[in-house]
């Protein structure tokens, strides 16, 4: 819902080149382990993710960065998440902390 | 199209219009009638929750992820009555006076410049903050630099009754931040200027403005438009543009002033920077407190760096860190631990940086990192992961490494990443929050957009008064300078009055 709601802000055509993006992460594997991203094992995917967020063409990494932004957005959007991890800020500030 | 009649219309409503009414409302007892247009929303004070992203949405430009043309970048600025002001930590820094020597704009003096950013130190309540409200990531950078045998100094900060909820950058929900939003917009409200929010400006004419009024969305937050939703003409005898680095020059490039104006949008700097990030093996006070009480600006000059003490949101911190999976998450968990700096490059002007418009007239910032920026950059981070272990984190991570993580018991690997960095853009977050320039002071059209008063050449009744006025980087935060400056526009135009309105 999160990453839905801020890619209806973003441009048509960014909304297009991350789906494209998307689309060829899930294929890329099948050149190298012949199968599909969301078939692979958890360290083979680890190595396509590496891959693209050291890629040496800039617009690729660019790519990487933007979707992986969007997941993290989608996990640390979310109040359970944020609790999880111990972040607390309070809008009382150190009163809060009496 | 619904017409409308001001004497003084100013756009924006941040350091630079936020200051402009206040100096210009005494004209209001004279029978002048002055507006101030404000494209975002103007919230109630309850409506400050604290809440990442709920806040960011509704307070920044884009929600905080306006992305350069390159999409290498992030920049925050702010989209709300107040603008800037609304969202920024409150540090208050007089301007230096090698910069303002530096920009060599004609009747621009530093003395001149320092004096008004002055007066605006004491109306706005800048001061130290007492050293029982700094929280320990604050202490531990001022220790970390003293180890090392650093000059972390503390920054003045503009700030009245600061709880210390820690949550400046999402608007303070305790209104203590005295931003334009707090003082000098309500004063000039006060004095009889009109403030009209979710107005968005789309074109200036011959002393005409086009602009359009948003209706509030439905359960969105802040109050509605003064103003009926819709399209309207408003006429002024003079305009004042402020809405900031990105949007002014955009602003002026839309309604075609670049024929005229050659220098339009050319000149653009913003302290591009990184979060750094270490852990510590106790919880440590991070997020709460005053976030940013003290920088060291000592490697400024020679390796074009800045360090500012920091302390992000969730999201935000997660998105800084390269990376992903376990690694990633180690640091997250850690979150109570943490503690940051912020680094930021001096940039320079560059002729690749600058502020275009797109077809549909929107702006675009086109930014690349110059190999002085990434030596920079690569610079601060090194200098902050050795700050850090100084002050007993156990490891750091170190998005300029290709490994990122550097644990304690391996720092002398620092001094090796330094000389072959991993500086990707792209894979590195990098963001900027001082943008500056595209509508510089200058001599004349061929080197600048205005004279030294924010006057935008050969075109008497119109006005630039904000960041967009520097010519080059100011190298540190921009806020009281801003005001300085557009303060001198409106004194300009008070002098001028008989003949301007």
């Amino acid at each position: 819902m999160l990453v839905a709601t801020t890619l209806q802000n973003r441009p048509r055509a960014m909304q297009r080149q991350l789906r494209l993006f998307i689309r060829t992460i899930q294929w890329l594997p099948v050149f190298r382990y012949g199968k599909r991203f969301t078939s692979i094992r958890a360290e083979q995917r680890t190595q396509i993710l590496c891959y693209l967020q050291d890629h040496r063409v800039e617009v690729i990494r660019c790519g990487f960065w933007g979707l992986r932004t969007l997941a993290l957005l989608g996990y640390y959007g979310r109040p359970e998440s944020v609790q999880a991890i111990g972040y607390a800020a309070d809008p009382r500030g150190w009163e809060a902390r009496r | 199209m619904t017409r409308r009649s001001y004497d003084v219309v100013i756009i924006g409503s941040g350091a630079g219009g936020g200051t402009v009414a206040q100096e210009l409302s005494s004209l209001c007892r004279d029978g002048v009638r002055i507006a101030v247009l404000e494209k975002g929303p103007k919230l109630r004070a309850e409506e400050f929750t604290g809440r990442e992203l709920e806040m960011a949405q509704v307070l920044y430009e884009d929600g905080g992820g306006f992305l350069n043309a390159e999409r290498t970048m992030t920049l925050a600025f702010g989209s709300t009555y107040g603008g800037s002001t609304a969202v920024y930590t409150g540090t208050s820094l007089l301007p230096p006076e090698h910069v303002l020597q530096r920009w060599n704009v004609p009747n621009c003096t530093f003395a001149d410049v320092e004096q008004r950013a002055r007066k605006f130190m004491t109306e706005n309540n800048v001061h130290f903050l007492e050293d029982k409200w700094i929280n320990e990531n604050n202490r531990l950078f001022v220790e970390g630099c003293r180890r090392l045998g650093y000059r972390a100094q503390q920054f003045p900060v503009n700030l009245k009754g600061c709880r210390g909820s820690s949550l400046c950058n999402l608007g303070c929900p305790n209104q203590a931040k005295q931003g334009t939003d707090r003082v000098q917009l309500p004063r000039a409200e006060r004095n009889g200027v009109e403030v009209i929010t979710r107005c968005e400006v789309v074109r200036i004419g011959d002393k005409t403005i086009f602009a359009r009024v948003h209706a509030k969305p439905q359960g969105g937050k802040g109050e509605p438009s003064p103003w009926e939703a819709g399209d309207y003409q408003i006429d002024a005898k003079v305009i004042v543009v402020c809405g900031g680095a990105v949007n002014s020059p955009a602003l002026l490039l839309r309604s075609g002033l670049e024929p005229r104006l050659p220098r339009l949008g050319q000149g653009f700097t913003c302290h591009p920077a990184f979060i750094m990030i270490a852990e510590h093996e106790r919880a440590i006070t991070n997020f709460v407190g005053h976030p940013k009480s003290f920088y060291l600006d000592q490697f400024a000059k020679s390796d074009r760096f800045l360090l500012e003490t920091c302390m992000y949101f969730p999201f935000v911190t997660a998105k800084s860190m390269t990376g992903f999976g376990e690694e990633h998450s180690r640091f997250m968990r850690a979150f109570p631990r943490l503690q940051m700096i912020l680094v930021l490059a001096c940039d320079e002007v560059d002729a690749h940086n600058r502020v275009t418009v797109d077809g549909d007239g929107r702006p675009v910032v086109h930014y690349r990192c110059t190999p002085e920026v990434m030596r920079g950059l690569v610079q601060g981070a090194i200098v902050s992961a050795k700050i850090f272990f100084a002050a007993g984190a156990v490891r750091v991570h170190l998005p300029v490494a290709g490994c990122a993580t550097i644990e304690r018991t391996d720092a002398e690997r620092l001094n090796l990443i330094a000389e072959h960095p991993d500086f990707k853009p792209g894979k590195i977050s990098i963001s900027a929050a001082h943008l500056q320039g595209g509508c510089a002071m200058g001599r004349g059209p061929a080197d600048s957009v205005t004279d030294g008063f924010g006057r935008v050449h050969g075109i008497p009744w119109l006005f630039v008064a904000d960041s967009s006025l520097f010519p080059n980087s100011l190298e540190i935060n921009p806020y009281l300078t801003i005001m300085a400056l557009a303060d001198r526009v409106a004194e300009t135009i008070r002098k001028d009055a008989h003949a301007l309105l």
